[in-house]
């Protein structure tokens, strides 16, 4: 099994020398799907925005190294670090509305990628981007290709993007909550539709999510944040299961579930949190040594 | 876990202090004139005409930024002239803020009615060219200070109206106004006491760079002679006269240039800086 | 009972689709909704984006004017009243909003933005009250000197429960409330939420998308689907044997956190 990511290490801070992300490793495989779980401000989506190169400004990388498919691009030179990224990741985004130009056609805005990244011809490329809205279910893709993306809804849009980020046939794609902003009846179809195209596709795919729920449903292996530093890493089913540490076991039992009658939810307990806190000091006093 | 925004400290605005000091020291100069220029403004000497500021050969002493074809002091009529410029600034600035912010407010926030009458007539106003609406005006005033802000007012409490209806429509859409609305409160004390207080830097912004605009428009007119009489000194009078001999004596036209520069470039300035401070997410 | 709804209706205009001249056509929101809402019930209305179920809420409080229909608060008939009209009743009942961020006024306090409801209704001292508010929430009494942005999102959304609670009103809505909290903070506000129905005796009308949360805290739910009710019950039966086929496709479409779930 290759490891199409290979996360090592890696400390990003705020300027000023606040971690924002401590010491974090990871591995994402071919064909399989990474979860990366925790709550706002855990820093999950930093990872993602350190792969590709999409960090805020403040941020730096300070240690650490990023492997993807086998160069670390950490030390190439910013042009060939970004024609490395172009090359072989891609990105499913939040948000459905921002993410496509508002102004533009759908047909161009899938196209774009494929002139400008693989040095396709036009011809070529709408064939490809007409092959693939119809792997993503669009019905009548030739209409869709010409509509402006107000026309469409959420679902549809988030469909498109998948589209898109399928196109160039990435190795790995990093899905930044991408079912956050739907209704729970369209965010079942969107997930199936990730999980069928990671699959058919062998992607590796890492999976930015808040919703453990959803982490059951589509992922193989997943990492726990918090305040930037990974407290488990297991195996999906196992976590599930018997979850290690105990940050881990209270988010489990305050996630509320209908099918549980008592309805009783236990919220994170303050000794929990101090606990967790405290690892995250020595942490950091290691660190600084 | 805290909001990151809170914990960020923004360093003291040198734009603020830089621009906030020179117009000081402009409101400083015109309001003890008399005691600080060193001249009388109005002093004409011919056997004095054109000459050059201290630092060149042929200065006289006690003219420092020497004098115009007339023999007056350019310092002299440049701080006389502050006072022109900041009682035209501040007046017509204050007056454009309140009448285009209150109807800006109005149209805004209670919508329907309102706005229709307000922004049609915004959309009306804005079709005349402003600068010849203003001479004219001033035509049939005649020139004078008042006739000078009572042009700008004319001319640009519209941009007011517009910017502050947007910025109180988008603020009314926060819950914060609904909740108001719940606790049982009355238009108009939401909008004076949520809506008003959210609007204010960009009221203060505004104001800021209308006074920087207000100097301007004062110098235009004065440049086209339109302004208060000829002899008493206006720094666009002063530019106006400067450029007939700018061969022969390069500060009369200069001295008075640069000021007006430094001084609008401050209003505008002061206004972002400003905006920043009264902004209780960003201080 | 503390809300009888008989028929209401409630259309917008569609200002995209005004023609030229005249009135621009009316987008039916809300198509004819009838139910009752039992003094001291928790009732959670459910249905997902474009259901209408923001616009009964904000009916509800009279936010909005209904176009047709007509809702009975506490026995008084507020269908059509007046801003003016409406202010004794106001006060009994206040609403807690979605995103505690735009609905506290960044530029006050804590303290002012709890005390206002209770300055415009003429209550007295406002300091004990607002303290009492606070106390109630969980919150220590130094918040009052805070500004909403200083506070973290489970704080926020703590100052506007207090708020609401502040007037001791019969009747709170709640709308989408823990939606944007993470699950621990969710869990403690829904928590609170909880018991303060209990000691204060409020009706409670809890608007969400997810029918998880609605389990753990109603004890009625509403089913909104495109403007129109599909289904209303008790919650046990609800959960238990749903009869909508709407209802039945919310439920499986949930993910639950368990591997084992059937979810195809």
């Amino acid at each position: 099994m290759t490891a199409y990511l290979s996360i090592r290490n890696l400390t990003v801070t705020l300027t000023g020398g606040t971690p924002i992300l401590r010491n974090v490793s990871l591995d994402v495989v071919a064909g399989q799907v990474h979860g990366l779980v925790g709550e706002s401000g855990a820093g999950k989506s930093m990872i993602g925005k350190a792969v590709l190169g999409t960090l805020p400004r403040a941020l730096t990388i300070s240690t650490g190294e990023i492997w993807l498919d086998g160069v670390n691009i950490l030390t190439l030179k910013p042009s060939q670090r970004r024609q490395r990224i172009g090359a072989i990741a891609a990105l499913i985004p939040q948000d459905p509305l921002t993410a496509l130009n508002p102004s533009k056609r759908i047909g161009p805005q899938i196209t774009r990628r494929l002139v400008d990244i693989l040095g396709w011809s036009k011809q070529v490329a709408t064939a490809r981007a007409l092959e693939l809205l119809a792997e993503v279910q669009i019905p009548d893709p030739v209409r869709v290709m010409r509509t402006y993306p107000h026309e469409l809804s959420g679902g549809m849009r988030q469909r498109i993007l998948i589209a898109s980020a399928f196109a160039a046939e990435p190795k790995l794609i990093i899905a930044d909550e991408p079912t956050t902003a739907l209704d729970v009846t369209v965010q079942k179809q969107i997930l199936r539709l990730i999980s069928d195209m990671q699959t058919r596709h062998s992607t590796a795919l890492l999976f930015v999510t808040h919703d453990l729920g959803v982490v059951s449903k589509v992922c193989d292996t997943l990492s726990v944040l918090y305040a930037g530093k990974v407290v488990e890493d297991a195996r999906m089913h196992r976590f599930f299961m018997r979850p290690i540490h105990p940050y881990s076991a209270a988010l489990l039992a305050a996630t509320p579930t209908y099918t549980d009658p008592t309805g009783s939810l236990t919220p994170v307990s303050p000794k929990v949190i101090k606990a967790v806190e405290q690892e995250i000091q020595e942490h950091d006093m290691r660190a600084r040594q | 876990m805290q909001d990151e925004r809170g914990a960020l400290k923004r360093p003291l605005g040198l734009r603020l202090w830089l621009s906030g000091s020179w117009l000081t020291l402009l409101f400083f100069a015109a309001l003890f004139a008399p005691l600080i220029a060193p001249k009388d403004p109005l002093m004409q000497d011919l056997f004095l005409g054109r000459m050059p500021p201290f630092w060149e050969s042929g200065a006289e002493p006690g003219f420092w930024l020497g004098t115009d074809s007339l023999g007056r002091d350019v310092l002299s009529r440049i701080v006389y002239g502050a006072r022109l410029t900041l009682i035209v600034a501040f007046v017509a600035g204050v007056l454009t803020c309140i009448i285009g912010a209150t109807l800006g407010l109005i149209a805004g926030y209670y919508r329907g009615w309102a706005d229709r009458i307000i922004s049609r007539f915004v959309d009306i106003w804005m079709a005349f060219p402003p600068i010849l609406f203003a001479i004219l005006l001033i035509a049939v005033l005649g020139p004078g200070l008042f006739s000078i802000i009572i042009a700008i007012i004319i001319i640009d409490w519209t941009r007011f109206a517009r910017v502050i209806r947007a910025e109180a429509m988008s603020q009314g859409a926060m819950d914060y106004v609904a909740s108001a609305q719940v606790a049982g409160r009355t238009k108009l004390d939401t909008m004076l006491s949520e809506i008003l207080p959210n609007v204010l830097p960009t009221i203060i912004a505004l104001l800021t760079l209308e006074m920087g605009i207000g100097v301007i428009v004062e110098a235009i007119l004065s440049f086209v002679n339109l302004s208060i009489s000829t002899d008493s000194p206006t720094w666009g009078g002063m530019i106006s006269e400067g450029r007939t001999s700018i061969h022969q004596a390069w500060w009369v036209l200069v001295f008075p240039l640069i000021t007006l520069f430094l001084t609008v470039l401050s209003f505008s300035q002061l206004g972002e800086g400003l905006k920043d401070r009264f902004d209780p997410v960003l201080r | 009972m503390m809300y009888r709804i008989n028929n209401l209706q409630l259309s917008l205009p569609d200002m995209t689709r005004k023609p030229l001249l005249g009135a621009a056509p009316r987008i039916e929101i809300l198509k004819g909704l009838t139910f009752d809402l039992p003094k001291g019930e928790v009732l959670g209305i459910v249905g997902g984006s474009g259901s209408g179920k923001s616009t009964l809420g904000r009916a509800m409080l009279r936010l909005l004017e209904p176009t047709g229909g007509n809702i009975e608060f506490d026995g008084t008939d507020i269908t059509h009243l007046s801003e003016n009209q409406l202010r004794p009743t106001r006060k009994k009942f206040q609403m807690i909003f979605q995103d505690p961020m735009s609905s506290l006024n960044p530029r006050r306090r804590v303290g002012g933005i709890i005390a206002c409801p209770l300055r415009v209704n003429g209550m007295d001292n406002l300091g004990t009250r607002v303290t009492e508010a606070l106390e109630m929430v969980g919150l220590p009494n130094h918040f009052g000197n805070r500004y909403p942005h200083e506070l973290s999102g489970g704080q926020r959304q703590r100052v506007g429960i207090a708020r609401a609670i502040a007037l001791r009103p019969d009747f709170i809505l709640a709308d989408e409330i823990v939606s944007g909290l993470d699950v621990s903070s969710q869990a403690q506000v829904l928590n609170l939420l909880e018991n303060l129905v209990k000691e204060l005796g409020l009706t409670l009308a809890f608007i969400s998308h997810d029918l998880s949360v609605i389990r753990r805290l109603c004890t009625r739910v509403l089913v909104l689907h495109q403007g129109v009710i599909v289904e209303e019950g008790p919650t046990e039966a609800l959960f238990a044997s749903p009869r909508a086929a709407y209802t039945r496709q919310l439920l499986n479409a949930i993910p639950l956190p368990n591997p084992h779930q059937r979810w195809a």
